[in-house]
Order: C-alpha cells, then sequence, then structure tokens
C-alpha cells in the first residue's frame, strides 16, 4: 500500500514559508491546472502544500510609483477583468483572456505560471516586455528578481528550494509607450500557442527610442529580441516594421514539435514583431 | 483524508488521497455519476463543474483542495423537477448528440447565464460570444451549431443576459 500523500493548506505565507522550507520536495499546487493535468498517470506527490486562496498573495494593488503589484495567486479571471491591467500593462490582460477557456482561467494563476516556467506560458512574453520583477520570498526574507533574469533554461528558474513565488510587480511605462501582444494557436481560444509575443514600444516624436520585443514558444524559455529591439532605434513607424523585419531574419532557431515546425514558427514570429511596429496607433 | 465539502446544497463527507481528483470524487465516492470523464487533461470539459461559483474542470482540481468548498454538478442544475433554461433549451433545440460533452456544457452555459457573462453584448455579437465562454467544453460529435442555438433561446428565455 503506497502511503497516503500529506497535505496541508496553511494560514498564511508565514506558515506556508515554514512548510516550504522544511518539505522543499511537496508540491506547491495552486490551481493545478498544469500539476493536476493526467494526475492518474502521474507519480504521487510525498506531500502538497496547497496555495490556492492563500490569504495575502491574491490581490492586485497598486505599487509605488504608478506601478502595479500582482499577487501570485491571482487567477486569469481575474486578471484579465481588473481595469487597471487592461488599461495601463495590456499584454498581460490580452494573455490573461486567452489563456485556455473560463474553466482554465478561473483556476490557474499567475505565480503557477511563473513557476513551471513553460516555452509556452502565455503570460511570460508579457512580463518579460513589460519589464516585470517576480517577488520571492522564504523564511529567510525576500527578494526581488527582473523577469529578464528570472529563466535559467527549460523550464528551470532562480527559485530556490525553500522560496515561494508571492507577486509580478509592474514597473509604470514612460509616457508615449505602445503596447502589443498577439498570441497565434491551432484556433482562437482554448489553444497551446504555436508563437506568442509581446511588445513595449516608446515613440517621441514620431520615432521609436525604446523598444522591448519578447517572444515565447520559439526558444527553451521566453526571450527578448535584442536585434530587434536595436534596429528600430531612431526610426519611424513604417520604416521600423520594415527593420523589425529584417532584423528577425535569424534571431531565433525555434523547433520543430507536434504543435508547429521551425519555418512555420520563424516566419510568423516575423510578421508578429513586423505588425507590432506597424500596427501602432 | 477526510473532506467535508457542499455538493448541490447538501453537506457531503469523503474519505480519499488529496491527491485523488474532485471527478472521482463525484463520481465514485458520492456516485454523482452526471459529471463525465472525457480526456482527464482539463481540456475537453466533459468534467465541468461549479466550485465555489466558478466553472471548472473536475479531472484536475485535487480533492483534498475541495475540503470546506461548494461544488455544483450537472445533478444542481434543476430546482426540483423544473430543469435549468439552458438544460430545457438544450433539449428543446436538439442541443445534444452522444451526450458525453452534454452534462459539462450545461453546467457551463448556466453558470454564463446565471452569471450573465453575455451581458451587454450586442446581439450581432452573442453568438461568437456564446462560442468563446464555451470554448472549454468540446463536443466531438461537433453539434455546436444546435448547442450554441440552445443557449442563446435560454439567454433569451432568461433576459437580461
Amino acid at each position: 500500500m503506497t502511503p497516503e500523500t500529506a497535505y496541508t493548506r496553511p494560514r498564511d505565507l508565514a506558515e506556508a514559508l515554514a512548510v516550504r522550507a522544511a518539505q522543499p520536495s511537496w508540491m506547491v499546487l495552486a490551481g493545478g491546472t498544469d500539476l493536476m493535468v493526467s494526475a492518474i498517470h502521474k507519480r504521487v506527490p510525498a506531500g502538497i502544500l496547497d496555495l490556492w486562496r492563500l490569504p495575502g498573495v491574491g490581490a492586485i494593488t497598486e505599487g509605488a510609483g504608478g506601478g502595479l503589484v500582482i499577487g501570485a495567486g491571482a487567477t486569469w479571471l481575474e486578471i484579465g477583468r481588473d481595469a487597471r491591467v487592461a488599461k495601463a500593462w495590456s499584454p498581460l490582460a490580452l494573455a490573461a483572456r486567452e489563456i485556455g477557456a473560463l474553466q482554465i482561467q478561473a483556476r490557474g494563476t499567475l505565480g503557477g505560471n511563473i513557476g513551471t516556467s513553460s516555452p509556452v506560458g502565455d503570460s511570460l512574453p508579457a512580463l518579460l516586455a513589460l519589464d516585470a520583477e517576480i517577488e520571492v520570498a522564504s523564511v529567510r526574507g525576500r527578494r526581488r528578481v527582473p523577469y529578464a533574469a528570472w529563466c535559467t533554461g527549460y523550464r528551470t528558474t532562480a527559485l530556490a528550494a525553500d522560496e515561494l513565488i508571492v507577486a509580478a510587480h509592474l514597473p509604470p511605462l514612460a509616457a508615449g509607450t505602445h503596447l502589443a501582444w498577439r498570441k497565434v494557436g491551432t484556433r482562437r481560444a482554448q489553444s497551446i500557442s504555436k508563437v506568442m509575443g509581446a511588445a513595449a514600444m516608446r515613440v517621441e516624436c514620431g520615432v521609436v527610442t525604446d523598444a522591448r520585443i519578447a517572444l515565447g514558444a520559439v526558444a527553451d524559455r521566453p526571450i527578448r529580441i535584442a536585434a530587434v529591439e536595436q534596429a528600430v532605434r531612431g526610426l519611424a513607424r513604417a520604416a521600423a516594421a520594415e527593420a523589425a523585419r529584417a532584423a528577425m531574419r535569424g534571431a531565433i532557431r525555434p523547433i520543430d514539435d507536434v504543435r508547429s515546425s521551425a519555418s512555420y514558427r520563424d516566419l510568423v514570429a516575423e510578421n508578429l514583431v513586423a505588425r507590432f511596429f506597424s500596427g501602432m496607433i | 483524508m477526510k473532506i467535508e465539502l457542499e455538493v448541490n446544497g447538501q453537506p457531503r463527507t469523503a474519505e480519499v488521497s488529496p491527491w485523488a481528483r474532485l471527478l472521482d470524487v463525484l463520481r465514485e465516492d458520492l456516485r454523482l455519476t452526471g459529471t463525465k470523464e472525457g480526456c482527464g487533461e482539463g481540456e475537453c470539459g466533459a468534467c465541468s463543474v461549479l466550485l465555489d461559483g466558478e466553472v471548472v474542470n473536475a479531472c484536475i482540481v485535487a480533492a483534498g483542495q475541495c475540503h470546506g468548498r461548494r461544488v455544483v454538478t450537472v445533478e444542481g442544475l434543476a430546482r426540483g423537477e423544473v430543469l435549468h433554461a439552458v438544460q430545457r433549451a438544450l433539449v428543446a433545440c436538439g442541443g445534444a448528440q452522444c451526450g458525453i460533452c452534454t452534462p459539462g456544457i450545461a453546467v457551463c452555459a448556466a453558470h454564463v447565464i446565471d452569471r450573465k457573462l453575455l451581458a451587454g453584448k450586442p446581439v450581432a455579437e452573442a453568438r461568437a460570444a456564446v462560442r468563446e465562454l464555451l470554448a472549454g467544453n468540446i463536443c466531438r460529435c461537433t453539434g455546436y451549431q444546435l448547442i450554441v442555438d440552445a443557449v442563446l433561446v435560454a439567454v433569451d428565455e432568461v433576459g437580461d443576459s
């Protein structure tokens, strides 16, 4: 007989961190939209640290200096319906509304997407383009990691074995910043991405002065496209779109897999990035 | 572990592994077999139930997480002998073929109607909106047309959604 899985639903973050420190091998579970998939075919976890609706880590609050703090436990429904996210950090709102369908959006959390760190995690390019910082906590204290340094490889992150993800901090965007997000999958709703991307493009006096372009599903982790970001600087919109298209060639090395082919991803990514610039309004 | 939860308005208890699926707790332990298993991967929506008022896939909810929560299954949509408006509409419109997806469709569509998720949508966009809201419920008989018809009929009947 297999021993029963231990289960703890902590009352607050302090208790959760104590359990995490004592039982680093336990599964950290929130909505279960990733970890529970095909659960009956998976190895039974030794223990479950249940963070679903953990008090104090699910709220969306205004941060210092006009930024926004999204608790790790916030669901896609909550993020997708938040007027502040939709207004000022729209790529994250748009990603939230296209992650799965209602059933997944009701359970999936931002913290789960960040922690699982799948190359096809839909919110991840948005976090990258929005220059988010990830706040983590442990019994040792708290720290913040720029999202650009968060992913360390295929499904690996900067999270230590005793840490939990607490929040994502979204800084305010400079005046004149245009935002874009686009996901391409097999159908419009509830599909796993073939390519998705987010952009934050600053335009001053008609020319692009700064750009953060992030793509997902084209590498082992979400990536910024430095070649494009450099190529468009100082260009007007139409010229920026052309320069972006040219800079995309050879900039990514996507893979062939069950969801798409490398050449399709290459072409779609190129079109998508070019349209980020030509579509700025 | 022993879990206590409210199912269709009734307090229930079950002795389960915390890693068990809510789907199996409902079907095997509580003998509520209206909820169906389709894919077991959270993709198809056949096992849709309401958990604390939100529509979820019961195949990817861990039983331990359901202690102290409220669940509504397809068995809980009717009021006594009176079917939910969307159940009546599914019958009237022929919005079912093999039937495996139907309980999940009924639960999700009832949620869409009861929570007025179509409120403010112009009539011209309502059909597309229903398709998007039901995107997590896959009908492999591909009988979507009549299912969407049924939801729109129910919306009309209930009004203001």
